[in-house]
């Protein structure tokens, strides 16, 4: 029962992050706003793998924390400097 | 079970926060030391209810503890430089002081 409660707060909480990606006036806000999902998206896959009891799910979430940590590096880079 | 909960909290009030702020440095502030915090409790939190799993937790909740201030500092220097204004409350811009951060990229 205490699952599903904490499922749907961290969905709640990825639908806020998803309308100020879609609402946000300049492009750094879009670039917070994914770089925060991305954060909730990791702290998900280890609690999906908490409830389904797969250990794989480790995996994913540190393979998904390191690439999407190179993600947001390239796209500040980008946006600093231009390509 | 109660440490998650704490967790879970805490990456909701860090979106409230992203959704609710006005300016692009209040929701880096928001986001970043919220996200952070939640994630290193949730996971750790899972950790904790199976042990067997506690060590490779542990080593994703260090990752993201290192990675995540880094990288929403390298967004938030990024708007800097792209010149994105102040909310209109704003009080004091410290980085008027440094020529480093105004000056043109390309020569």
């Amino acid at each position: 029962m205490n699952e599903i409660i904490f499922l749907v707060i961290i969905g709640a909480a990825i639908f806020l992050c998803l309308l100020r990606m879609i609402k946000g006036p300049t492009a750094p806000d879009r670039a917070v706003a994914v770089d925060t999902i991305s954060t909730i998206t990791t702290a998900l896959l280890v609690l999906l793998g908490f409830i389904f009891k797969r250990y794989v799910y480790l995996d994913v979430a540190l393979v998904y924390a390191l690439l999407t940590f190179i993600g947001s590096v390239a796209i500040a880079r980008f946006l600093e400097r231009g390509i | 079970m109660i440490i998650t909960g704490i967790g879970v909290i805490f990456l909701f009030l860090g979106s409230l926060g992203i959704f609710r702020l006005p300016d692009v440095y209040n929701r880096l502030q928001a986001g970043t030391k919220c996200t952070t915090l939640g994630a290193f409790f949730t996971i750790l939190g899972v950790g904790i209810m199976e042990p067997a799993w506690f060590l490779k937790t542990l080593l994703i909740a260090f990752f993201i503890l290192l990675t995540n201030p880094i990288s929403n500092h390298a967004l938030g220097r990024a708007s800097c430089k792209s010149k994105v204004p102040l909310c209109d409350k704003s009080v004091v811009d410290k980085t008027k002081e440094f020529k480093e951060c105004h000056k043109p990229i390309y020569e």
